[in-house]
């Protein structure tokens, strides 16, 4: 197996993760995860060097942009039953965080999770995008207030002061 | 009473903290601000505990075995797909089933109507599958009845195809009003009770390519040919819905709808 396929394949669970996180849905989520390989495979004498991981989350993101805008007039369906039962009582607490991503807008929900999920940089993220930094901290900032708003509204009581 | 820094610490300072993007000489003015300031200290404690939230929620995935339909040496064995507009939309089977020209002649079409009748159909699949008493209105053993209703009703032929080749039985079918006009809705079963359901109405449009739709766990393949709109429904297994949709074609194609 080539070093690109190899690089391509070891970033297979952490697309997935974000894109489980962007579309909230499995099969959704492994759809895109699937077009993004598939796009890549085919694009490999395109890619010269660089940097595969922001290529591929470049890649992630642009089709769920275009998918949620060819199912921007269609219903969501939620699933009847969380895909990912944990055991412990972090079970609403992550039920409470699914809700609060699934109300913010698109471009808040992808900056929100590259940064704080995948760890990307205000920079790469920028790239991804397509966007100045300074956009990327206003999207940032205008998520984390808006998830902090739902989840205190949303569960008082269960709101963690530490 | 701790001092002040210098310059005011601003908001987008408060989240480079957090993402460990503020250059290092910054980093103990804002500790001593947070000091000084719970408000602040509070909201940067919040964003704090959503991190936290998102890695307890999704990190397992990471862990989760990557399905088999991810893997790379399969994706390479994989038919081309089409992009329409910037949608991937498989038409898999059809590019390499021999029907060269397939794709091509409907080009020019009202991809919005047959988006809207792909919905439709998904909407009636998704009320009518789950139904065990009474998923359908007249029962596949009257079939010949069963055409002929339809067909009178529809204004155009019926036929309902045979799917036996894929391990599907006629369950029956049953009328719907549609966006254009009535629609028949036929739904088929196999031994182990997966449906697929076949929406057809008669549409404006001459013909038209296919087009793949998901919707959750349902997923749909709709086409026109000769003025007829068809939308096969099923689960999320794109090979077996592509399989069961090139038998309906074929056979649509004979009959002439």
């Amino acid at each position: 197996m080539s070093a690109f396929r190899q690089s391509v394949e070891a970033m297979i669970p952490a697309l997935r993760r974000y894109a489980r996180a962007l579309a909230r849905d499995m099969d959704a989520a492994d759809d895109l995860v699937q077009d993004t390989l598939v796009r890549a495979l085919r694009s490999e004498r395109l890619f010269l060097g660089g940097d595969l991981r922001s290529w591929l989350y470049t890649i992630l993101t642009n089709l769920n942009k275009n998918r949620r805008r060819s199912l921007a007039r269609r219903p969501h369906f939620m699933p009847l039953q969380d895909d990912n039962p944990d055991a412990s009582g972090t079970e609403a607490e992550g039920r409470d965080i699914e809700r609060a991503l699934a109300t913010l807008v698109e471009e808040q929900r992808a900056v929100l999770l590259l940064v704080v999920l995948e760890g990307m940089s205000y920079r790469e993220v920028a790239d991804i995008q397509g966007v100045p930094i300074g956009t990327v901290m206003s999207r940032l900032a205008r998520a984390r207030a808006h998830v902090r708003a739902v989840l205190e509204g949303e569960r008082p009581a269960l709101r963690r002061v530490k | 009473m701790m001092t002040e820094p210098t310059i005011p610490v601003t908001e987008d300072e408060l989240h480079a903290y957090v993402d460990n993007e503020l250059p290092a000489e910054r980093r103990s003015d804002v500790e001593r601000w947070l000091a000084a300031h719970p408000a602040d200290a509070e909201r940067v404690e919040s964003w704090r505990s959503m991190t936290a939230a998102l890695h307890a929620r999704y990190d397992a995935v990471i862990n989760e075995p990557v399905p088999r339909r991810l893997d790379l040496d399969r994706l390479d064995h994989r038919p081309r797909r089409w992009i329409i507009g910037a949608v991937a939309a498989s038409i898999v089977a059809f590019a390499v089933g021999g029907a060269v020209g397939w794709v091509a002649h409907g080009a020019a079409t009202s991809p919005a109507l047959l988006q809207n009748l792909a919905g439709e159909a998904l909407d009636a699949h998704r009320l009518y599958v789950v139904e065990v008493r009474h998923p359908v209105e007249v029962p596949g053993d009257e079939k010949a009845h069963l055409q002929q209703w339809l067909t009178k009703r529809c204004g155009r032929t019926v036929q309902a195809p045979e799917l036996e080749a894929t391990g599907l039985k006629l369950v029956g079918g049953r009328l719907l009003p549609g966006p254009t006009g009535p629609a028949s809705f036929l739904m088929y079963e196999s031994a182990s009770g997966e449906r697929f359901t076949v929406y057809a109405t008669k549409v404006g449009i001459e013909a038209a390519q296919m087009r793949y739709t998901a919707q959750g766990n349902t997923s749909a393949l709709s086409w026109a040919e000769r003025g007829v709109s068809y939308v096969v429904s099923g689960g999320s297994d794109r090979t077996r819905l592509t399989q069961v949709a090139r038998l309906v074609y074929d056979q649509s194609e004979r009959v002439g709808g």
